[in-house]
């Protein structure tokens, strides 16, 4: 925790941001999803996005992570703008996200996902002149990510054989493996039970220990739980940011969208 | 996080992890495999020992490195190819237009390292065709390797100073100073010649398998989207592996070319590279020893099923829709499923249910290949007389109770064979749910 709240400091003393987005806009055809989205998130903090379906939160982060172009604004990662990087040149600079519909690599094992996801961090890029069982570092790491999702039993199940709940989990560690300093987490505990989500929180909080979290979630007993502050996005704008208690008590995100959730979270 | 590292490494080591004990048995079973590939390749020869066998031995070695390598492709990366022959065939092209420079004088190459020249060209025609088929995966992909392949089998024919034309190029091997007495004029010669150098590339596709960049492969295949996600360009990963498949498709080429001394427009023919597909999915994708054989069956098929039969291609055929339909992971992944029974100690209540199948089985093969035979016959030989030997009868194809009969054999074939598979599926299926759970509870 300290070194996060160090960050936290060190962030806000430099005004540096972790992600900036810029009156982002993104239109499918005629429909505008996304109607100038402002937003700066510093380095170091938990950052939640709520807000009713069809907000566009989704795709806001498939925006971030490069999956879809900008019809205009600019967004800027560690200050830099990415607009117009493929996603692997965007994971390249740091930013790692995981996906709402579970996306792993379903028929290579357990361990060998993890494996993946760190190679190219690693600089072996696309050797074909290592032997894998020798590099000893990408082992580790895996091993290392292994055993923080607590998945150490499943090393040699194939991932496509997973429960649900192990595949989410799988899912965060594929995104926080390569050591990314800002991660996306699209709904990480969707579909889950209560003692399977309780569970699922405490994962993100060890695995973002010191690194941004962006984090899409429906949960508000997960997000009050997780974020330092909350956006609210509604209609493709971001109408809110703030810490959770002025959240909860902001006029305007009771209007436009919290009732019966903010009633949820209070129970 | 690094005192997390630390603590790994200090664990006791009860997962694999280099060479601890847990690893050993596999090794073994792997060495034992090697060993014994290694012991085939060199000692069929001294088994087999006619020129048709050294034929069919030599056809086999090129046609592993062909089948592997189009395996690089389709099992470990997801890509279906329909133009490989282009590869191996403009290797053997490059190959043998380099020996009969040697021939001429205006080149000077061992005969022996014919085969790492086919293996560049292949390398270059990879990076070239590759290029444009790699932009897209899936369909996409297919479709312009189909639009490549046709390119390169109608170029064959309209440039016939490099293809040769009809008639193709021919070469003689037996070129330069004997080495140590070699001159790959007799055929065990040139079959050891393509043995190394199959045994050499079959561990370098092998090792391929355990890099970073083949792993990344296989995760390409199972999930492009993810892979870019972890910081890989999955159109440089598809790339660099045609690139790969090509350098190993090009020594087959040059191997070929040494081995037979012609090559026509035929071998980057599209029906040619239907055939590496064909039998590299019937060998089996899934792993990486179905490929060798389906290279074995290839050459056996072609050869020798050919000989035996003229409507090998039709059983040919049946054999490939029966596979697709009842054994989607090819003959490998059979053996694998049926050693996973045997391994959880199923295989005994497998066996009666076996033999049923197979007692079915006999009567409809004998009557389906019966009924195809004398139509073959009556159809295309009837003019040197109506009879025919069948499974050691002569059979009068013109009369109607030979018809009868076969219908028959087949009709009680086809009944016992319907009994006879439900039985086995519920066998099977029981076997293969207990495994399930025995797996599922050894984890839990």
């Amino acid at each position: 925790m300290t070194q996060r709240d160090q960050g936290t400091v060190h962030a806000s003393r430099t005004g540096e941001c972790a992600i900036e987005l810029r009156d982002v806009r993104k239109s499918f055809g005629k429909s505008e999803i996304i109607r100038g989205a402002t937003l700066a998130i510093p380095a170091g903090e938990r950052h939640a996005v709520i807000g009713p379906n069809g907000a566009g939160k989704s795709t806001l982060f498939n925006l971030i992570s490069g999956r879809f172009g900008v019809t205009s604004g600019d967004i800027l990662l560690d200050g830099r703008s990415i607009l117009g990087l493929a996603p692997f040149e965007i994971n390249r600079c740091g930013l790692s996200r995981s996906f709402q519909i579970t996306n792993i690599f379903p028929r290579l094992s357990v361990f060998e996902n993890l494996r993946c996801a760190v190679l190219w961090s690693l600089g072996y890029k696309y050797s074909f002149w290592h032997s894998l069982a020798r590099l000893r570092d990408a082992r580790l790491r895996a091993e290392e990510v292994l055993e923080l999702i607590g998945l150490r039993r499943r090393h040699d199940v194939a991932a496509g054989m997973l429960t649900y709940a192990e595949q989410r989990a799988l899912e965060i560690g594929i995104t926080v493996a390569g050591g990314a300093s800002v991660i996306l987490l699209d709904e990480p505990t969707a579909g889950m039970s209560r003692s399977e989500s309780d569970h699922a929180v405490e994962l993100i909080r060890r695995v973002t220990v010191g690194k941004t979290l962006i984090m899409v979630e429906h949960d508000m007993s997960v997000v009050f739980g997780l974020a330092d502050r909350i956006s609210v996005l509604v209609y493709g704008e971001v109408v809110a940011t703030d810490i959770p208690a002025a959240i909860r008590t902001n006029r305007k995100v009771q209007e436009a969208y919290l009732g019966s959730h903010a009633e949820e979270a209070h129970a | 996080m690094t005192d997390l590292a630390a603590q790994r490494t200090d664990a006791p080591a009860d997962r694999p992890r280099g060479r601890t004990l847990k690893f050993v048995p596999i090794n073994v079973g792997q060495s034992a495999l090697w060993i014994f590939f290694v012991l085939a390749m060199v000692i069929a020869p001294l088994i087999f020992k006619s020129s048709l066998s050294l034929t069919i031995l030599s056809q086999i070695g090129t046609l592993i490195i062909v089948c592997l390598s189009y395996n690089m492709l389709l099992g470990q990366s997801g890509m279906l190819s329909f133009g490989h022959a282009v590869y191996v065939g403009l290797g053997a092209f490059i190959s043998i237009h380099v020996m009969n420079a040697i021939t001429a004088g205006s080149f000077h190459l061992p005969v022996s390292l014919v085969p790492l020249i086919g293996g560049l060209a292949g390398a270059f025609f990879g990076v070239l065709f590759g290029y444009v088929t790699t932009k897209k995966s899936g369909t996409t992909f297919a479709m312009i390797t189909l639009g490549i392949g046709e390119l390169v089998a109608a170029s064959s024919l309209m440039l016939p100073e490099f293809f040769g034309g009809e008639a193709g190029i021919t070469t003689n091997r037996v070129i330069g100073e004997p080495v140590v007495g070699i001159t790959f004029g007799p055929q065990i010669q040139v079959y050891y010649l393509i043995a190394i150098w199959c045994l050499v590339c079959t561990a370098l596709m092998y090792a391929f398998t355990k890099t970073p960049l083949g792993r990344m492969a296989n995760a390409v295949r199972d999930n492009p989207e993810r892979a870019e996600f972890v910081g890989y360009n999955t159109q440089r990963v598809r790339y660099l592996v045609v690139i790969i498949a090509g350098f190993f498709a090009g020594i087959a080429g040059g191997l070929g070319a040494i081995n037979f001394e012609i090559v026509s427009s035929e071998n980057v023919s599209t029906v040619r590279s239907g055939a590496y597909l064909l039998f590299t999915f019937l060998g089996g994708v899934g792993f990486f020893f179905g490929p060798i054989i389906g290279a074995v069956i290839f050459v056996l098929s072609f050869v020798m099923l050919s000989e035996i039969t003229k409507a090998w291609l039709l059983y040919l055929g049946i054999f490939f829709l029966l596979m697709v339909m009842y054994a989607p992971g090819g003959i490998a992944s059979l053996i694998m499923m049926n050693l996973r029974v045997a391994q959880f100690g199923k295989f005994r209540r497998m066996a009666v249910p076996y033999l049923l199948v197979i007692a079915a089985a006999l009567p409809l093969f004998v009557g389906v290949v019966s009924l195809i035979e004398m139509l073959y016959h009556l159809q295309l030989e009837s003019a040197g007389g109506t009879e025919m030997r069948l499974f050691g009868v002569t059979v009068d194809t013109a009369s109607v109770t030979a018809w009868i009969v076969a219908a028959l054999i087949t009709a009680a074939g086809t009944a016992s064979m319907f009994f006879a598979s439900r039985r086995f599926k519920r066998a099977w299926g029981s076997a293969q749910s207990e495994i399930q759970e025995q797996i599922e509870r050894s984890l839990a």
